[in-house]
């Protein structure tokens, strides 16, 4: 929404203030600037001067010498290469030391526009310069008079010396408001007049609007039969005869220019200007097209098509309203008028028409038309249906005042929905406290008047105007209260009341301990979307009936990239690595918190599991242990005692087939750590031996345990055995070791590997492997006789695995 | 005698004090071992008057007494000398690098959150989080945006099917920590929402809010301000502004916007403020009672404030980011500047 601020202040005549001003008081009552424009804003010393005589340059064949009388004793000088320069001429001058805003090729405009010294063209002295309507910064949009190549000429009566830019209308500034979806009246210049009249305590001087017509009676030119009274609460329509077409005067060119609107002719103007003024979108027929003389409203049919004004064929459907006549549709109700009822040069008989529509109903049937139009803009903010008269007839008093034809008398009116004014009780107690402020009833009624608001004393309840159809209950009338008492006016205090704890949940506390861990493991966080491309999976060569494609999917993604909701965080690790890899980074640790969505049932019709998976990726330096002692890392830190143990049966394909294990804690997997096959490498574009470990929060959350309980230190010393064995190559580690536990008895301290080797001297199909055990009991000195027992059940134990002690 | 004794001492610690280490043993033996020269002297006492012996014995042992003392002094005199030498040849250059492990670093978004959470938990608040595939009904319904509301076209939302979606705001945990029927409530919701926007230097489809809900029995309008006013001035330094100016949001009446004074120019303009000195922060207000209402909280006796923060509008301003791009692209060379 964008106004004249001349315009307001017609409307609001005690207002004086800059723009500036008026931008910022306007902003803090609640009527938000955007930004705005000062026409005049490089325009200094531009008077206005007639061409006295014209002689040819000595030395230039375009340019020429001009005297030129600006008002002062003396005439000036000034040569000039315009082509129109004629004596007699009244032209804009800019005299020496003044600024004009741009050049005359009407390009982009200084931001300091450019000043005008005296000079000197080809050996003659210049005193200033006459200026074409770009170099005052305008276009030939707005002062459709001024020559397409040349110097702007003033009308004949323009006294000499006069302000060019008051006579040009330009001493204005162009504002442009965001307006709240709520205040469907400040889509309009008179509400939005109201609210500066109300901020500025100044009184609001709408127009008078006279009933004008004369004694005919539009009933017996045309009826009006609205079907769908849901879609179209009130529709009105006047009549005007003897139509003359012509520019409308320069008073409202300006204000639509102000308003962003390009001038056409009187007719479209004034239309224009009512929309601005009332809000309220209007639409001429030429009456010789409607058929039957007759007006219809009603829904279109699916399948139907239509040719709209701006020639375009449209495709219709059961939910858009139609304008119709006696035979065909004729326009899309609140939308664009069609092709073959619009008016045209010829004219001479035209029906306004101001109506009232459902403003959802223009707004979807404008999303499904992919037809977005000023008038669309209003109307599907759902507009006061009461406004329609009164706009219609402000239209008929402009097309009287400025002779534009003959109004016919009457109005049609066909009216579903009479609204009335809203009462809400007075509390200006209530306000007080939701406000945390102290004043009077009577300050708090102050504010109302401007607003149009007012008591009723014998209820104590506020009448509201059916246009503020966001007044509804006590609350926005407190809104109303604080907007004009001041924001800032009110105090700043902090909530009292009973205290709160605060602090983070478990999740989130878990969180951020595995956030340090994996930083200072050297793993730099990362972010990436939830949604991804189905073909995500086959780039991760998921079997066909792995469940995790079971994918939640969007009915309106950005396109197929973004159409499913991530049941794995791989793909956004690996396309993280693969993103540095390509960018020549080296040794890349990254780490994700990342959300997966694992619906319950597709489609969906419960929340899904949401889950949160630790993702950790890296390539470069750090292999599969360097990763797997991370995880402990964390497992530790999260107060995890038990060892996790590693299954290499974890069945991922996306993983190296030899290089990937789940991972168990108390039995249970709670995530998986591997090598990226390197297939799915070289899908990603990842050209290094990448790692990746996920483990599934929830889980982690489950066993993460801060209660620690001190056991003494250990008072008696340790006995050791070293063993060697020769292992068959299949069994692993954690077998081994699960083993000497199972069997090491109550003194068993701890198991650690100190060398494997395989090769060698090593016998085919084994492997020679070097374990360190310590025993300690907690009470005594342990004898030989004990430990001797325990590696006895051990050495038996791995017996029968097929281990033998190294010879 | 005595000046024999005298002349001897004198010898004695003269040798002691020009001695080594190795030296020092040798002198040891030399004057105080069993064959040494005081156990020489010693065995002259015999050849004295009765009378002479008590002085003669105590010169001796003045003597040994001085000798002992002087090697004791020599030695450690000598030791103090060594472990200077050692230490002086031990001396690194301590300006060479560091041994260090390369340690990770967070995400923008995670540092700026961090400070958010850190200045709302100490005043009191719980921080929780709710579903980020939402219902229609939390995402709109409950926050007083009703079926066919505009606001619900603004927002572009993404839709699974006519009753979930991606939410387009935390606003919609509001809803379901009222439900817990847990009284009063503080608390803030980070986490990601979603519009339908292309990515662009400004925009993503997927981004990050923090929503702030207070719930209790004399909620103000001002305390609202206090509030707000306290976390900008934690956040961006105890000389910053705050500005409200009204708004509108369909889940909040009276509606407000909150400007801070531009915490980098300091509120003179800059780029960064357009040249306005201010900057747009966030969207708050008074809980609207009708969604009280909804979430089965009596309006009568409880009031509430709400506000609603962008996450990776903080980040991108405080850290001067100037593609919000970066943040999801996940370059370590970016990661690692925080």
């Amino acid at each position: 929404m964008n106004t004249s601020l001349n315009w307001i202040k017609d409307l609001v005549p005690g207002l004086d203030c800059t723009a500036q001003e008026y931008f910022d008081a306007m902003t803090l009552s609640g009527t938000k600037g955007e930004t705005y424009t000062e026409y005049d804003k490089n325009l200094k010393d531009i008077v206005v001067g007639q061409i006295l005589s014209v002689e040819k340059h000595p030395h230039a064949d375009k340019l020429v010498i001009c005297q030129v009388d600006v008002g002062k004793d003396q005439p000036v000088q000034i040569v000039t290469g315009a082509p129109n320069t004629r004596a007699g001429m009244k032209v804009p001058v800019v005299l020496p030391g003044g600024k004009v805003a741009g050049g005359h090729d009407g390009g982009p405009k200084p931001e300091d526009g450019i000043t005008i010294e005296a000079g000197n063209l080809r050996g003659v002295e210049s005193f200033g310069m006459m200026c074409s309507i770009e170099e005052l910064g305008s276009s030939r949009e707005f002062y459709p008079d001024a020559p397409e190549n040349g110097l702007y000429v003033f009308p004949e009566d323009t006294p000499v010396g006069a302000d060019a830019i008051d006579v040009l209308g330009l001493h204005d500034a162009s504002i442009e408001y965001e307006i709240t979806s709520n205040r469907v009246d400040c889509y309009s210049v008179l509400g939005i007049a109201r609210e500066a009249a109300a901020t500025f305590r100044k009184p609001f001087v709408p127009p008078v609007v006279t009933a004008v017509g004369n004694n005919e009676d539009i009933h017996d030119y045309l009826t009006v039969e609205v079907r769908d009274p849901k879609l179209c609460p009130r529709y009105t329509a006047r009549m005007v005869k003897n139509i003359h077409l012509a520019p409308s005067p320069e008073w409202m060119r300006r204000r639509l220019m102000g308003s962003g609107i390009r001038p056409i002719n009187n007719l479209v103007d004034i239309t224009n200007y009512v929309m601005e003024e009332y809000g309220q979108p209007m639409h001429a027929f030429n009456y010789d097209k409607i058929a039957g003389h007759k007006i219809i409203v009603r829904r279109a049919e699916d399948g139907d098509t239509f040719e709209t004004l701006d020639g375009q064929e449209r495709k219709l459907d059961r939910d858009i309203l139609m304008i119709c006549d006696g035979e065909k549709e004729i326009g899309i109700a609140g939308i664009m008028g069609g092709e073959n009822s619009k008016i045209t040069d010829d004219v001479t008989t035209m029906v306004f028409e101001a109506a009232c529509f459902d403003g959802t109903n223009i707004r979807l049937s404008s999303k499904r038309l992919g037809l977005q139009t000023d008038a669309s803009g209003k109307f599907d903010k759902g507009l006061d249906p009461n406004n329609a008269s009164a706009a219609i007839d402000r239209a008929c008093q402009l097309i009287e005042e400025l002779g534009a034809g003959e109004v016919v008398g009457g109005m049609i009116d066909v009216c579903f929905e009479h609204r009335e004014e809203k009462r809400i009780p007075f509390d200006p107690e209530y306000n007080n406290r939701l406000l945390g402020i102290d004043i009077s009833a009577k300050q708090q009624l102050s504010y109302f008047k401007p607003l149009e608001i007012r008591l009723d004393e014998k209820t104590n309840e506020l009448v509201c105007p059916t246009f503020r159809q966001d007044l509804l209950r006590k609350c926005d009338i407190a809104e109303e209260v604080a907007r004009f008492y001041g924001y800032d006016k009110i105090p700043t205090t902090l909530p009292s009341g009973e205290a709160t704890a605060g602090g983070l949940t478990w999740k989130l506390r878990i969180e951020n301990i595995a956030r340090e861990v994996a930083e200072f493991n050297g793993f730099s966080q990362t972010m990436t979307y939830s949604f991804e491309s189905p073909k995500v999976f086959d780039r991760l060569r998921l079997d066909a009936e792995d469940p995790l494609r079971k994918a939640i999917a969007l009915s309106n993604p950005l396109g197929e990239d973004y159409s499913i909701m991530r049941t794995l965080p791989v793909n956004g690790m690996l396309t993280s690595l693969a993103t540095n890899y390509k960018r020549r980074n080296k040794d890349v640790r990254l780490y994700e918190i990342a959300t997966i969505y694992l619906p319950k049932s597709l489609p969906l019709t419960e929340y899904p599991d949401e889950r949160t998976e630790l993702t950790f990726g890296m390539y470069g330096d750090g292999d599969f242990f360097d990763m797997k002692g991370v995880v402990e890392d964390l497992f530790e830190r999260l107060g995890m005692k038990e060892a996790p143990k590693y299954d290499p049966a974890s069945g991922k394909n996306f993983l190296h087939p030899g290089r990937q294990a789940k991972i168990l804690y108390h039995g249970e997997c709670v995530g998986f750590l591997g090598e990226v096959h390197p297939d799915v490498a070289d899908t990603y574009g990842i050209g290094e031996r990448a790692v990746i470990a996920v483990l599934d929060m929830p889980k982690i959350d489950e066993y993460a345990n801060f209660d620690y309980l001190y056991r003494g230190l250990a008072k008696y010393p340790t006995v050791t055995r070293d063993i060697s064995l020769v292992v068959p190559l299949p069994i692993l580690a954690g077998q081994i070791e699960d083993a000497i536990r199972a069997n090491g008895g109550p003194y068993l301290e701890s198991v650690d590997l100190f060398d494997v080797y395989a090769g060698g001297q090593v016998l085919q199909g084994t492997k020679s492997m070097a374990y360190t055990i310590v025993f300690r009991a907690p009470d005594h000195t342990l004898r030989d006789t004990e430990v001797q027992e325990a590696m006895d059940r051990i050495l038996a134990a791995l017996e029968k695995m097929g281990i033998t002690l190294r010879a | 005698m005595n000046e024999e004794l005298q002349r001897m001492r004198e010898e004695a610690l003269k040798k002691i004090d020009n001695a080594t280490l190795e030296q020092l043993n040798e002198l040891r033996v030399q004057y105080l071992g069993k064959k040494g020269v005081l156990k020489s002297l010693m065995t002259q006492m015999k050849t004295l008057t009765p009378e002479e012996r008590p002085v003669f014995g105590q010169t001796v042992n003045a003597l040994r007494d001085a000798i002992q003392e002087a090697l004791g002094g020599r030695t450690a005199q000598l030791n103090e000398l060594a472990r200077r030498a050692r230490m002086a040849a031990e001396t690194i250059d301590v300006t060479l690098p560091a041994k260090k492990q390369k340690i990770g670093h967070a995400h923008p978004n995670s540092l700026a959150l961090d400070e958010v959470e850190r200045i709302f938990v100490g005043m009191g608040y719980e921080v929780v989080e709710g579903p980020e595939i939402e219902l229609d009904e939390y995402n709109f319904t409950k926050l007083n945006i009703p079926a066919n509301h505009p606001a619900k076209d603004e927002q572009d939302t993404f839709w699974i099917n006519d009753k979930f979606l991606l939410r387009t705001q935390t606003s919609s945990v509001q809803a379901h920590i009222m439900e817990r029927g847990r009284l009063p409530i503080r608390m803030i919701a980070p986490g990601r929402v979603y519009r339908s926007d292309e990515v662009d230097a400004t925009h993503s489809p997927s981004f990050h809010q923090i929503e702030g809900l207070v719930v209790d029995k004399n909620i103000t309008f001002a305390d609202l301000k206090g509030t707000l006013a306290t976390f900008a001035q934690q956040l961006f330094g105890p000389d910053t502004k705050v500005k409200f100016r009204p708004h509108h949001f369909p889940f909040t009446e009276p509606s407000a916007e909150m400007d801070v004074s531009c915490f980098k120019c300091g509120g003179k303009g800059c780029r960064f403020c357009k040249g306005s000195g201010w900057i747009e922060i966030l969207g708050c207000g008074v809980v609207h009672p009708r969604v009280f209402e909804m979430c089965g909280i009596d309006p009568e006796q409880y009031t509430g404030f709400a506000f609603g923060v962008g996450l990776e509008r903080i980040a991108l301003l405080k850290y001067e980011i100037d593609d919000m791009r970066l943040l999801y692209e996940n370059d370590e060379r970016f990661l690692r500047q925080f």
